[in-house]
């Protein structure tokens, strides 16, 4: 192997590979999920929530899909920003994101459209 | 997928310094998104429409997909604690992890097609005594009209009515939405299991080939997001009959 | 490096035509791309032209009305799946990588897959004339005219699975140029000194990435319904049609705008080189692009105002529909405002794109005209659309890919075109396109609904309909004036040069037809239009101009040798397809068509990489 290539190589593990986490704070993650899995659980069963479940449960499960992206995908360690209109955007985020707002947009408006919210067909 | 398990010696200097095939993966996972969401959309559209049941409400056995839930959970865990190994170079715990992810993966997939024989021959009972007693299912109600006119049940019903994709549109949505997931699971025992026998030929896999291998790892965790999506959605929610 | 032992070695020095199938030169794959897709666009165009001949007269018995059904719904697929959006792939592949200073794509491989996918889809799509009919539902395919009860025979699962493969061959070519364009700049090129043709593709293969997902998934579910019985789209069992009108749309409207974004980059290159000016407002016209894109999700239910969606809903995509046509209005006057006080030149490529400024123009104030649901409730369905369509893509896309075939064709061949007979195909095709396509105005005004196979002579649609016809046979002549100027000048036209045009960006610096590495040595960019920004400090300091002259000397560059694998991938992915089509029986060929997939999926990714230094090792 050449030395620039080295070097190339070394430049790009220095830029992505700069404080990834421990197993230690992988396995904290996995708690976290674990409980929160539970707390998603138990919380089904009080019936007292009635609706009111569903915001709850919407809001957990974020914070599940939040971990795993930001902890497990590296998200939070592996961005880097590339320079648009003299913004820095990382561009990890940006496809992820990209995808998952619109993905998100499409469902909700699908959903306005079909009267899911107003009730009946 | 085709990238998926290339293993080239590029190492050409990017632009910003970010390893092709990972941006590749972060690209197709923004796509696959898109995927699942249109799934996720037809779904709830059809929420409430089926003409007859089964429902979400008669056969979901939340426990059950909570256990299974947390086998996926564990399984991303335990893909991480893979990963981790592999950058330290111990490729005995990265192959123990990575034994353990396949294995956590397949008993998700296992829990699902135990789930999918189950609702397909999902077997309803009425008890005749407790009817109007409480709000029924659309199901309930269907069955519960038999209780009058026929002595011979006995104040019970029973009847296998099986949900399978035909069953109605519950069927169809819910069946097409799982089982790609579940597809997507199973292509990614596959791909797993690749790196698992690669890793013992020399140079195969090796820390210096980690940030290729991150691939397997990136899909992993999106098929584990996708599902804490689904679980919520469609299993935690699903058994509301308004929402 | 190890090299694995591998028993088929990889293809080295191919000539002949193993060097077109195993090739993975982007340049190559660009040249594959335009030909196949012209030689489709002619089927189509030859589709097209059965229609006009048998609506020419009232009352024609030419082609029977189930042909007529089969030839307008392949003739739209064909000209949107397999005309304009290759021809723009061919764009991409060709000029993207020397614009922004690379020696290839991001995935050289992957490159050649698409091509080849493409390839399959297209085959899929084109035999189905005669495996006993083609698809007969309209290029949207509107359930329930697709379900098995109405349209029991195999033409429309040809079309499902040729456009499931078409989409896996775009979402590859589309990861490919994303991860290009961010990650292959040459030093200095930021995004905001990136050509504009290189952002639109930007811009369009981010729209392809978030929506082939839909299409494919409404796909996947109308096959469902036709081949396992399930209920999405099935009216007796709760399903709702207008769900894949939906589905059919939110993929469908920003496929409109992946149509004609590379168009529009394709111009603005063009108007600034034959202006002697930098493009106006390049920042405007790059954040017009973005806005295309992101407001291009919110207005799929203007195909949709007669539906019956409710006021809320129409008046909503009422005014998201008026509000896209700013950043498009915004590109228009950016491009005058680039001509204004130039010295322009009217060669052929210049004479294309300001047709394609005029045409779009017409074509997107008819456009505004049915944002308006009132209004478009009269126009639904009727020629008037099939004019604002045309008007849009063939006058606005068409004209544009022209433009850059006639602007490119120097690079590409390193020969000249004629620069008469080029004139005179622009002045017979624009003459004939709007002969042929004006008229339908006032036909789709008085009434005349779309898809009709013929109609009574006391309609009052006989003149224009004669004018139509009449005017697509002129357009036929240009297009064959067109192949003959392409095909002699590729012989034996002129020696071109590096930089026929006086050019602005990148790839006008190396030689024509540029060398397999295309830069001897990857350039720094210090401007936007760094080229003739180059050219002008160099004449500044009194230092001739080297570049775009061609050096033969041999330069030590080691490029990814050839390979087989995308092509066999491609070919299992067409068997099964097939054997999806047959779902009864055929499931055999379905696996033959996996197996052969899967084993070269790992064929290709235990493929025998050319290590560098072995490289050297065998060349000395």
């Amino acid at each position: 192997m050449s030395q620039e290539h080295q070097v190339a190589e070394e430049h790009a593990e220095a830029e992505v590979h700069t404080g990834h986490p421990t197993p230690l704070t992988y396995f904290k993650v996995a708690i976290t999920l674990s409980v929160l899995t539970a707390l998603e659980f138990g919380l089904f069963y009080l019936e007292w929530l009635s609706y009111g479940i569903i915001p709850v449960m919407g809001f957990l499960s974020a914070a599940k899909f939040l971990l795993v992206a930001m902890f497990y995908m590296h998200l939070r360690y592996d961005n880097v920003g590339i320079s648009i209109f003299g913004r820095d955007v990382p561009i990890f985020s940006l496809m992820f994101v990209a995808g998952l707002i619109v993905a998100a947009g499409v469902v909700f408006a699908l959903m306005a459209l079909f009267a899911f919210f107003t009730g009946g067909a | 997928m085709a990238q998926a398990t290339a293993h080239h010696g590029e190492h050409e200097p990017t632009t910003t310094g970010l390893n092709h095939r990972k941006m590749l993966m972060w690209a197709f996972l923004g796509s696959d998104c898109m995927f699942f969401g249109t799934l996720i959309a037809t779904y709830l559209v059809y929420k409430n429409r089926s003409i007859t049941g089964p429902l979400p409400e008669d056969v979901f056995s939340i426990p059950v997909t909570t256990v299974s839930t947390f086998v996926l959970l564990m399984s991303s865990m335990s893909m991480v604690l893979a990963y981790a190994a592999l950058t330290r170079n111990s490729m005995k715990t990265f192959r123990i992890w990575l034994a353990s992810t396949c294995i956590l993966g397949a008993t998700f997939v296992g829990f699902q097609v135990y789930e999918f024989t189950t609702f397909a021959n999902y077997e309803h009972k009425v008890y005749c005594a407790d009817v109007g007693v409480k709000e029924l299912t659309p199901l309930k109600q269907q069955l519960a009209e038999k209780c009058g006119t026929e002595d011979e049940h006995n104040g019970v019903v029973e009847e296998v009515v099986g949900l399978t994709p035909r069953t109605n549109l519950f069927g169809s949505t819910f069946y097409t939405l799982t089982g790609f997931h579940g597809a997507h699971v199973t292509l990614g025992i596959v791909w797993l299991l690749s790196l698992f026998f690669l890793s013992f030929k020399k140079g195969m896999v090796t820390p210096e080939k980690n940030l290729d291998l991150d691939l397997a790892p990136l899909y992993w965790h999106f098929v584990d997001i996708v599902w804490i999506v689904i679980f919520t959605v469609v299993y935690l929610f699903g058994v509301f009959p308004g929402f | 490096m190890t090299t694995m032992a591998f028993p088929i070695p990889r293809p080295t020095h191919p000539t002949g035509i193993w060097n077109w199938i195993t090739t993975i030169d982007h340049k190559k794959i660009g040249v594959l791309y335009g030909v196949t897709a012209f030689i489709l666009f002619l089927t189509g165009g030859i589709e097209a032209l059965l229609m006009r001949i048998q609506l020419a007269g009232p009352n024609q018995d030419i082609v029977s009305a189930e042909i007529f059904n089969q030839l307008f719904t392949m003739h739209g697929t064909t000209m949107i799946f397999l005309a304009i959006m290759p021809l723009s792939a061919a764009f991409f592949n060709f000029v993207i990588p020397l614009q922004i200073g690379a020696r290839d794509v991001a995935f050289p491989r992957l490159n050649a897959f698409s091509y080849w996918t493409f390839l399959a889809g297209a085959i899929i799509l084109k035999i189905s004339w005669f495996t006993g009919g083609a698809t007969n539902a309209g290029w949207f395919g509107y359930a329930p005219l697709t379900s098995v009860q109405q349209n029991p025979g195999t033409g429309i699962d040809y079309w499902i699975v040729s456009l499931q493969v078409l989409g896996i061959a775009s979402l590859a070519a589309s990861f490919n140029f994303l991860v290009t364009i961010i990650n292959m700049r040459a030093p200095g090129m930021s995004f905001m000194r990136l050509p504009l043709f290189t952002w639109m593709t930007f811009i369009t293969n981010i729209l392809i990435v978030l929506a082939f997902p839909v299409i494919t998934v409404a796909l996947i579910e109308l096959y469902f319904d036709r081949s396992f019985g399930m209920n999405f789209f099935n009216v007796a069992r709760g399903g709702d049609p207008v769900l894949w009108q939906h589905l059919f749309w939110v993929f469908g409207h920003p496929e409109v705008y992946i149509l004609i974004l590379p168009a529009m980059g394709i111009v603005s290159e063009i108007l600034p080189t034959f202006s002697k000016k930098p493009l106006f407002g390049y920042p405007a016209i790059v954040l017009a692009g973005a806005i295309i894109a992101f407001m291009g999700w919110m207005v799929w239910s203007h195909h949709m105002f007669t539906v019956g969606l409710g006021p809320i809903p129409v008046t909503v995509f009422t005014i998201t529909t008026m509000a896209i046509a700013v950043p498009t209005g915004i590109k228009v006057f950016n491009w005058m405002g680039t001509m204004w006080g130039g010295s322009m030149d009217f060669k052929t490529p210049m004479l294309y794109a300001i047709g394609f400024v005029a045409m779009f123009t017409i074509g997107g104030i008819s456009g505004v005209m049915h944002s308006m649901a009132s209004s478009d409730a009269q126009q639904q369905d009727t020629y008037f659309i099939v004019a604002h369509i045309h008007y849009v893509l063939f006058g606005g896309a068409i004209f544009a890919i022209f433009a850059g075939i006639y602007y490119w064709f120097p690079k590409i061949t390193g020969r000249m075109y004629s620069e008469t007979l080029g004139k005179i195909n622009f002045w017979i095709t624009m003459v004939g396109f709007n002969l042929a396509f004006f008229p339908q105005h006032f036909l789709g005004l008085d009434g005349m609904p779309r898809r009709i196979y013929t109609y009574d002579a006391s309609m009052g649609w006989n003149l224009w309909n004669g004018v139509s016809t009449a005017g697509v046979i002129i357009l036929a002549i240009g297009i064959l004036i067109f192949m003959h100027n392409i095909v002699k000048s590729w012989r034996k036209g002129e020696l071109a040069g590096g930089d026929p045009w006086d050019g602005r960006t990148l790839e006008w610096s190396i030689p024509s037809p540029p060398p397999e590495y295309n830069f001897a040595e990857i350039p720094t960019v210090y401007d936007r239009d760094d080229w003739w920004a180059r050219k002008r400090r160099e004449v500044r300091r009194g230092v001739p101009v080297a570049g775009g002259s061609g050096e033969d000397e041999h330069h030590d560059i080691h490029l990814p040798q050839p390979s087989y694998w995308p092509l066999v991938v491609a070919i299992g992915l067409f068997i099964g397809g097939i054997g999806l089509v047959y779902p009864v029986g055929m499931y055999a060929i379905s696996m033959v068509g996996v197996f052969i997939g899967t084993v070269a999926v790992y064929a290709w990714s235990f493929e025998p990489v050319n290590d560098p230094e072995e490289g050297e090792q065998a060349a000395h």
